[in-house]
């Protein structure tokens, strides 16, 4: 997609540092590197990266404080790469504006695919009213759906819902965000609605609704929904 | 954690039997005073004065002594102050209603006071809950980290080696593979440091002591910590015909690796690490110092404990290393003591008790005669 898109690495450990470099620079980005979370938001002022890779221990201050300062005038990716892998972290961070969330350890291919869909993302955020992704066509203007150019039957929730994927595709939406979303501050506990709309429409839109391809669960956290195949 | 928890009760503290002993000591003298005066204070005011004894009783001794002594003092009051004197029948309804009511206001005082105790025990307990709670959670998510990253880094730097086909130059490999080595080696020093914890945890550490060289021993941990003092400057002060000394060589190298490596890790580039040894009659002395940040003055009395980190420490760490280090000199009898130089930086004290001079030292005599550097 942007195969020179420039990426901050947000890190205090070095060795985690050199082999993001090594990493992203073998795979075509290019990189910035910085130690401390105030290095960081510097870095970011000063170069505008097309993304960011921010871990949450940071001598300096913890990552959370740096994503809230760095979300009030920084609107491209965030990922979050940290050894915390509590789910008071995860959705913390997510609530505080990060588009993802990898755990230490991670596997390099996990990594770059995240990557890939973060940026691919942020891209057409300027999309037409019509989002494509893996055969499904949601048309935000007529509010209609297509599977495979056959037009799906949706409630009014279970198209708002949809749509509200379509247009975070690739990015971990938590349950309290959803619930706001759709149903407003008052259902933020409400999970059962979330679970049941969700089994909805899987059965709709999922080939195998036991091995979902485009609404993927992250346990404890909240919902993705996968930004097509590569 | 050992000073976290002060008893505010004194009950909690004292035994039984003193409680038991004091509280009817008190009612007694209380009441031998009053007798004193009881040509000119009535009976009415007895009771009061009682009751206020009973309630200091009430608020720091336990529930039985407490009881014992409302009815003893209901008895008293009633043999000794309540007219007719000298008996336990009481002459009136006035005075039986009193009576009556001075054993309840007795018993309800005392069931009350120990009931708000209970209480606020129980707040208490809470509130250490929470607190070991805390520790606990920050002290896992330090040790996670220290292990994951390490990891992060084999598996990171490993699935890149092993893509096929590859896109590192050589370079990249290279670097890849020293991370790897890095990594390994960290992971390797922190099962290291809590196997070590574990066997000190148990207090089963019986030091296998034999003769060893010190400067033998201080020149191979040298060696291994080559990497890390890069751009250090470390100094060996050990003259040349030290006496051999008595140690278990696995557990001193553990402290002198660890002291050196702290040294490595905490110090800018182009820092000066000393490492000396001093024989005296019975003692053998290192020290191990540089001229680096030093430590916290309000600090340094707590880098011993273990898993403690310092406040503002920005580089990694299990907060094991200087409690193995205590730990492990202290199971020679020693001590160590750890002070701030006043040109700066940290200085380390060991002192070990050690036979040095004739007459324990194994060596044939003509080798005695060798100087010990005593200063």
């Amino acid at each position: 997609m942007n195969p020179t898109a420039e990426i901050l690495v947000i890190d205090d450990e070095t060795s985690i540092r050199k082999i993001l470099e090594i990493t992203l620079q073998s795979n075509g980005y290019t990189t910035l590197q910085a130690a401390t979370g105030r290095e960081g938001l510097q870095m970011t002022a000063v170069h505008s990266p097309d993304l960011i890779l921010l871990d949450l221990g940071l001598p300096d201050e913890s990552g959370h404080a740096t994503l809230k300062k760095m979300r009030e005038w920084f609107g491209k990716p965030v990922i979050i790469l940290s050894v915390l892998n509590s789910e008071e972290d995860i959705v913390t961070a997510l609530d505080n504006g990060a588009n993802d969330y990898l755990i230490k350890p991670f596997r390099t291919g996990e990594l770059l695919a995240r990557i890939r869909s973060a940026l691919r993302s942020a891209g057409p955020e300027d999309d037409g009213p019509i989002i494509r992704l893996n055969g499904l066509e949601i048309d935000l203007a007529t509010r209609t759906v297509k599977k495979d150019n056959e037009l799906l039957k949706l409630t009014a929730t279970q198209y708002a819902l949809l749509a509200l994927f379509g247009k975070n595709a690739g990015k971990v939406l938590t349950h309290q965000y959803l619930l706001r979303e759709i149903w407003g501050s008052d259902f933020v506990d409400q999970l059962q609605y979330l679970r049941v709309f969700i089994a909805q429409l899987r059965k709709k839109i999922e080939k195998d609704v036991n091995y979902p391809e485009h609404i993927i669960t992250e346990s404890g956290v909240g919902y993705r929904f996968l930004a097509g195949s590569n | 954690m050992q000073d976290a928890y002060v008893p505010p009760f004194l009950g909690s503290r004292i035994s039984k039997r003193w409680q038991y002993l004091l509280s009817i000591q008190s009612v007694c003298l209380v009441s031998a005073v009053c007798f004193l005066f009881s040509a000119y204070i009535g009976a009415e005011v007895v009771a009061f004065v009682l009751l206020l004894t009973l309630s200091l009783i009430a608020m720091f001794f336990d529930i039985l002594p407490v009881l014992l002594t409302a009815v003893l003092s209901a008895l008293i009051w009633d043999y000794f102050f309540l007219l007719p004197r000298y008996n336990f029948r009481v002459g009136n309804t006035e005075d039986e209603i009193l009576l009556s009511m001075y054993f309840v206001i007795a018993l309800v005082n005392a069931v009350l006071t120990f009931k708000i105790r209970q209480i606020e025990k129980i707040a208490r307990q809470k509130e250490e809950k929470a607190k070991t709670l805390k520790l606990y959670n920050t002290l896992l998510n330090s040790l996670s980290h220290e292990f994951r990253t390490p990891i992060a880094a084999i598996i990171g730097a490993t699935d890149n080696l092993l893509e096929e086909p590859s896109r590192l130059s050589r370079e990249d490999s290279k670097k890849l593979l020293t991370e790897i080595s890095v990594a390994s080696m960290r992971l390797n020093r922190h099962v290291e440091n809590l196997l070590n914890m574990s066997r000190l945890e148990s207090g089963f550490i019986q030091p296998k002591k034999d003769w060893h060289d010190i400067h033998e021993m201080v020149s191979s941990i040298l060696h291994q910590l080559e990497e890390p003092l890069f751009l250090r400057k470390p100094e060996v002060a050990i003259s040349d015909g030290f006496p051999l000394v008595r140690l278990d060589y696995g557990l001193m190298e553990q402290v002198l690796y660890n002291l050196l490596f702290n040294a490595a890790l905490y110090t800018p580039e182009g820092s000066w690490i000393r490492i000396s040894a001093e024989g005296f009659d019975e003692l053998l002395v290192i020290i191990v110092e540089d001229d680096g940040p030093g430590f916290p003055e309000e600090e340094i009395d707590r880098v011993f404990e273990k898993f403690y980190r310092l406040k503002d420490s920005r580089i990694g760490g299990s907060g094991l290393g200087l409690s193995i280090v205590k730990g492990f000199v202290e199971a020679h009898n020693g001590t160590i003591a750890l002070t701030n130089r006043p040109s700066g930086g940290a200085r380390f004290l060991i002192s070990l008790p050690a036979c040095l001079p004739a007459r324990c030292n194994p060596l044939p005599s003509e080798n005695l005669t060798l100087q010990l550097s005593v200063s």
